[in-house]
């Protein structure tokens, strides 16, 4: 039988523990540009502009219809040639964190505009009406009075793909970013450990991720009274 | 001085003609009651008086600007124009005051303490002041109509119109409402009121307006219409909804 052997766990902490900031970072961003630039592309699929609806409509569409792996690579791939065209980094600069952070954000992008979408749909037309009759144009009428409905509406669905997007995060090992897996992995690799090293990694995601379901089914308790 | 001016004014929906060759006027400081059965177009027509609801022909004139022509500001247009909705449409995530100074600060430009102190007047007005802190949920419907009046009334509008405003309303809740309606005809507010509230009309109407599929069928001062509607249609809704 196997001979567990946590034994090399206690001394790989502090890699783990900057491994868990990458990951808790990747999260962070994805998830603020990816909120925000999904509500523009929910706003441009709601706004009636034919032109602006379809072209959102098909950035959602592609980036739901490809793996995350995939956009992960494509952009470890794109952005090292664009950002030395434009920024005039040097060949020997680590874009590696850059290009993650883009894809992530990019990608979630396509996923938080459909949440936004339905929960701007989920304010009654009527407070649209009175909006409007206040004298509101549709900037302020959005800003003002719709999306803080909207959002408070869909917070327990933005927390929920937040979460998913926290496990996603893991992916970045195909690049070779040491986030908290890739981390978990190299210690493992290194002392011979891997699968101590996988199964502690295993049990952090699950006790993080399942005690933030728990807080977002207890806020969605609240919001719904 | 024709307040509000609604021309030959025609609204489909596809094949389907919600409001046909709508003829009629406000004039300044006058009372106008607009009734007829449900369906009858009546809560359409009043929508576009503000431009909630497009019209496909004809012209609509509000304080000597062409609501139809697209260079007119609708925006600043509406900002004049008090309207208070059959479900009082407060917005729920902000508390009563903000309410009452949202549409002061953000679209009228008053500041914060000017909006205070016009909200809380309008408040004390409609005899809620006490409530300014709660949040609209907290309200029973008649006080949250009170406050959506308060809150139009709170941008110096320069008439006002009401759209079914004690339709959803349980029928002990409807008279405070109707109270505060009332006090402000009096005093000389110009009013479009769309209601089955015959009471009402009786009390403070000039004119009431009766409509039926889409069209005006009677557009009579109040005494006229009571007394002698000149339609059989009117007469017969008037029928209805007074003996019961």
């Amino acid at each position: 039988m196997y001979e567990f052997d946590w034994t090399s766990i206690p001394g790989a902490l502090p890699i783990l523990g900057s491994g868990m900031l990458m990951t808790l970072r990747l999260t962070l961003v994805a998830m603020v540009v990816g909120i925000l630039w999904g509500t523009l592309l929910a706003l441009a699929r709601l706004s009636g502009n034919r032109m602006l609806g379809w072209l959102a409509a098909g950035y959602v569409n592609l980036f739901r219809a490809v793996p995350l792996v995939m956009v992960i690579l494509w952009f470890y791939l794109i952005v090292p040639t664009l950002l030395k065209d434009w920024a005039g980094l040097g060949a020997g600069t680590d874009i590696r964190m850059a290009s993650a952070l883009v894809a992530f954000a990019l990608f979630e992008s396509a996923y938080y505009s459909e949440i936004i979408r339905a929960g701007v749909r989920s304010v009654p037309r009527g407070q649209v009406n009175a909006a409007q009759a206040l004298g509101m144009a549709y900037t302020q009428t959005m800003r003002l009075v719709v999306l803080p409905q909207a959002f408070r509406n869909m917070l327990p669905l933005l927390l929920t793909q937040a979460i998913i997007l926290f496990q996603d995060t893991s992916l970045v090992y195909v690049i070779g970013l040491a986030d908290f897996f890739g981390a978990a992995y190299k210690v493992g690799d290194r002392d011979g450990r891997l699968v101590e090293l996988l199964l502690f990694s295993g049990a952090v995601y699950f006790v993080l991720c399942f005690g933030a379901s728990l807080l977002v089914r207890r806020l969605q308790k609240r919001i719904a009274v | 001085m024709s307040m509000i001016e609604i021309e030959q004014v025609s609204k489909w929906y596809g094949q389907f003609a919600v409001l046909t060759d709508c003829t009629t006027h406000v004039n300044k400081g006058e009372v106008v009651v607009v009734c007829g059965p449900s369906g009858s177009g009546k809560s359409t027509l009043i929508r576009c008086v503000n431009g909630l609801e497009p019209i496909q022909q004809g012209t609509i004139l509000v304080n000597g600007m062409t609501l139809t022509d697209p260079k007119t500001n609708l925006s600043k247009l509406r900002s004049h124009v008090g309207m208070v909705f059959q479900n009082f449409e407060l917005f729920p995530h902000l508390s009563v005051f903000d309410n009452l100074t949202i549409g002061q600060i953000k679209v009228l430009g008053r500041s914060k303490d000017e909006a205070a102190a016009r909200g809380l007047k309008m408040l004390e007005r409609v005899g809620l002041k006490a409530q300014a802190e709660k949040y609209p949920g907290a309200l029973s419907g008649g006080q949250q109509q009170r406050v959506a009046i308060a809150r139009a009334l709170a941008m110096d509008p320069i008439c006002m119109l009401f759209d079914e405003p004690t339709s959803a309303l349980d029928p002990e809740m409807v008279t405070e409402v109707l109270d505060v309606m009332v006090e402000l005809a009096t005093e000389g507010m110009t009013m479009m009121c769309v209601t089955h509230e015959m009471g009402f009309a009786r009390k403070v109407a000039d004119r009431v307006i009766f409509m039926d599929h889409g069209r005006i069928v009677e557009d009579a001062a109040k005494d006229d219409f009571f007394g002698t509607p000149r339609s059989e249609r009117a007469q017969l809704f008037l029928s209805k909804i007074l003996h019961h």
